[in-house]
């Protein structure tokens, strides 16, 4: 049995509809993109990282002094280059002129009417039950965008200090990692990271990308950029790796909700599970470095995406908190479990909905949003409790377990093994004992 | 033209008078004040209690953002829930690690409310009473307890809520830096601290009676300049007042900016920034409520002023490049940026006007073109405006 849903698929790059239209390679494409075709001496400007070994991208006891430095150079820059496209008229729509607001009530939820998103484009399969799928380069993916939708290279810094250069060559075998905008922003500054773009990476997520993203976050140093990945069979639509981020100098409602803490692992990072939210799920925070933090989620992640779990990723507070949210929605709405009034507002609950982010599409949606209605929605994407306190087994096993090697010998594993439903729950459950036994000399106890 | 310092002392004393700080000083409380309409809401008061309690000396402290006396063990949950007060512009009580200055980590109550302006119902400052919290935690663990008796007699109280200290690790960046690993494992790396904390009934009162008292002194005292304050927001007449959290987020940008709104007769300027009073050599109360054309002189080109008015008219953004004098007359080129700016619900509700003198065109600052620096202003105060419009607690909704 293979489970598809259909949805229509976001328009994130104004060359994603001539996907049909792929004859015209040699002598370039013509569209000054990023392929081989195009992208000799084409320049783009270039952000180097400082790596930080300390917690989170503290200075010492003060290091909350980050906010307050005069040049919040990436910030900036990613603003600045984001106005300058949109001044060049290259999105779809201003996401400004979408009314949005904070739906009154308890949690906090917010609500944009965004009518213009998913216009002119049909509605498309796309496969849930399979959250590893090998990278196909005849469909979609972000080598094809424009060289004027990528803002900027964003790289760790060879010497150990911030460089920028506003006009560097793109290195290509030095696989630059890029920030593109989202032609169909969500709000203001709606950019996707794409790590090492031009390695055509599946959306799957491994160590060394998810510790981009996280310093991306804590660089920009703004608690109010945030950024999002979606697995897929949990709302991704191209299956070329990218993380997402925009600015809405707003609290999200899951940044609110409270925690009790599982476990600490002993390098310092604490596990906690959100209490009081519709939607079943983890927090990540501390470490003694923003390796160890980072680590520990992308293992995590490894894990969930090893067994077929689909799962969102909230990096918030300046990468000091991280969500991990494995989610059934996709699933359930392919078997036909999902109520015809849920689906008929056409919302699909990747990490932004989850996170309290409510993007609708109708006007009656958006005029009787309410706290209630937003629960419902997000209820249906929960895992059971059941079936999440399972889940976190396997997570902890693979935590605590999943040390440097194991890991990355995953991760570096080329092949994409294809499981059919039944298979995964088979594999599920017997990695879960395997794991459940390995649970007691490894997990950090209480 | 005002000066940093200047700025912060005028923010107590020209809302209080002259003799307000004695009178604070006098309290015994520990609390600070800070100011939402200064870039950065600095921290404009700290109570003798204060500074001694965190070991720092007034200097230290006055102009600074309360956050630098938080550190890794402090939860950053609560960090968010204090922005988010401070954003709706409300009370909150809340238990919080803080770093004394030498890097010690406590528990104190934190007890956070706003001072309205009488007049205008706007948020004037922020009062922060910071109470430590003496009694012990609720312990998991056997460890830490010898600390018990010892804090209920001390009333240093630095150490309280905490587990024991060593002396010599006081002074060990290192281990403090990577607080969070120390805080639930047993493996003891000197500065610890235990994870939650309650806050007794008894010190709740104690942080509401000081708030209390704070509030009738400044209440007291604001009668003398007749600019009353109160602790409830009566009423809110400012038209064309930006709310105090949205001036807390335009006070982070660095550029020469000024909000105008239209929607008002003569389109005054109802925000300008700091680096604007800088190029400009004008005071804030010289421009606040003016339309812009004062910067104009007798060479300014009508062209160019015209080409802006036709921006305005048609809702366009336009860069101009006009001649603009200071107050003291001396004349600039302005690369003038003029861009509408959208509220929550997608209609206009400001013009940013962005000014970059031409003659620093070429400074190199940091690598960003200053044209790149122009445009991140105004893409930094779209994102402000929008998300500060956006209802559930701000003054203006």
């Amino acid at each position: 049995m293979m489970l598809k849903i259909k949805r229509v698929p976001t328009v994130v790059s104004n060359y994603q509809k001539d996907e049909a239209d792929e004859g015209r390679r040699a002598g370039g494409c013509g569209r000054n993109c990023l392929n081989k075709c195009c992208i000799s001496g084409a320049k783009l400007p270039l952000y180097a990282f400082k790596k930080q070994n300390n917690s989170s991208g503290d200075k010492g006891f003060s290091g909350h002094e980050k906010q307050e430095a005069p040049v919040a150079f990436l910030d900036s820059l990613l603003l600045g280059e984001w106005e300058d496209r949109m001044q060049k008229g290259l999105f779809r729509y201003d996401v400004t002129a979408c009314e949005t607001k904070v739906i009154p009530g308890q949690f906090g939820f917010i609500a944009q009417l965004n009518e213009g998103r998913h216009l002119k484009k049909r509605p498309t399969e796309f496969r849930v039950d399979k959250v590893l799928q090998p990278f196909d380069g005849s469909k979609f993916n972000f080598t094809k965008v424009g060289q004027e939708e990528v803002l900027f290279q964003f790289e760790a810094s060879e010497d150990g200090e911030v460089q920028f250069h506003p006009n560097a060559p793109i290195d290509v075998e030095n696989s630059p990692s890029v920030v593109a905008i989202n032609v169909s922003p969500i709000e203001y500054g709606h950019v996707l990271l794409i790590p090492r773009i031009l390695e055509s990476l599946p959306q799957r997520i491994d160590r060394e990308s998810f510790l981009l993203a996280l310093h991306m976050a804590a660089e920009a140093g703004n608690p109010y950029f945030r950024l999002g990945y979606n697995s897929l069979g949990a709302f991704a639509t191209i299956n070329h790796l990218h993380f997402q981020a925009y600015y809405l100098a707003v609290t999200f409602p899951i940044e609110k909700a409270p925690t009790k803490k599982i476990t600490s692992l002993d390098v310092g990072v604490k596990i906690s599970e959100l209490l009081n939210y519709p939607v079943r799920g983890l927090v990540f925070e501390g470490g003694n470095t923003l390796e160890d933090l980072s680590n520990s989620v992308s293992d995590a992640c490894i894990c969930l995406q090893e067994n077929n779990i689909p799962y969102n990723v909230l990096i918030s507070d300046c990468g000091k908190r991280i969500f991990l949210l494995p989610q059934c929605y996709a699933e359930k709405q392919a078997l036909g479990e999902v109520r015809a009034e849920l689906l008929d507002t056409q919302v699909n609950p990747a990490v932004w909905e989850i996170s309290g982010h409510m993007v609708l599409k109708r006007r009656e949606d958006y005029d009787e949003a309410s706290d209630e209605n937003a629960w419902k929605l997000l209820a249906e994407v929960s895992l059971s409790e059941e079936r999440f306190q399972e889940v976190n087994t396997l997570i902890f096993g693979a935590i605590a377990c999943g040390g440097d090697d194991g890991n990355a010998n995953l991760l570096e594993d080329p092949d994409v093994k294809p499981h059919s439903h039944e298979e995964v729950n088979a594999i599920n459950k017997s990695s879960r004992h395997a794991i459940l036994s390995g649970t007691q000399e490894c997990l950090v106890l209480q | 033209m005002e000066s940093e310092s200047g700025l912060l002392e005028q923010s107590i004393n020209s809302r209080y008078s002259l003799w307000v700080q004695e009178a604070l000083n006098e309290l015994p409380d520990s609390f600070t004040v800070t100011d939402p309409y200064i870039s950065g809401q600095p921290i404009v008061f700290a109570s003798k209690g204060f500074l001694k309690m965190m070991g720092y000396s007034k200097t230290e402290v006055i102009g600074r953002n309360g956050r630098i006396f938080q550190g890794p063990g402090t939860c950053r949950r609560s960090v968010m829930e204090i922005r988010e007060a401070i954003r709706e512009e409300r009370g909150i009580q809340i238990n919080l690690v803080n770093y004394r200055r030498d890097g010690t980590p406590f528990w104190m109550l934190f007890h956070m409310c706003p001072v309205f302006s009488k007049e205008d119902g706007r948020v004037i400052h922020f009062v922060a009473v910071q109470v430590p919290i003496l009694r012990k935690p609720r312990r998991r663990n056997g460890v830490g307890l010898v600390y018990e008796e010892e804090s209920r007699v001390n009333e240093s109280v630095y150490g309280s809520c905490r587990r024991e200290v060593c002396s010599d690790s006081l002074v060990d960046l290192g281990s403090a830096l990577s607080l969070e690993c120390a805080l639930d494992d047993a493996d003891n790396r000197g500065l610890e601290i235990e994870e939650t904390c309650e806050a007794s009934e008894l010190e709740k009162q104690r942080a509401a009676s000081s708030m209390n008292n704070i509030l009738s002194v400044l209440t007291h005292y604001s009668e003398l300049t007749g600019r009353l304050v109160c602790g409830k927001r009566c009423n809110l007449t400012g038209v064309g007042l930006l709310s105090s959290s949205l001036n807390i987020s335009l006070g982070r940008i660095k550029q020469s900016f000024v909000l105008t709104d239209p929607h008002l007769p003569d389109m005054p300027i109802v925000y300008a920034s700091e680096a604007f009073f800088k190029l400009t050599g004008y005071a804030r109360h010289e421009v606040m409520g003016r339309n812009c054309r004062f910067l104009s002189g007798e060479d300014t080109d009508s062209s160019a002023t015209y080409r802006i008015k036709e921006s305005v008219q048609n809702e366009k953004a336009c860069t101009v490049r006009i001649l603009n004098y200071r107050k003291d007359k001396s004349s600039f080129w302005n690369l003038l940026h003029v861009s509408p700016i959208r509220n929550a619900s997608g209609k206009i509700a400001y013009f940013v006007g962005v000014q970059m003198e031409e003659a620093c065109k070429n400074q190199d600052g940091h690598g960003l073109s200053p044209e790149m620096r122009q445009l991140s202003a105004v893409g930094a105060v779209r994102i402000a405006v929008r998300s500060l419009s956006m209802g559930a607690g701000t003054s203006k909704s």
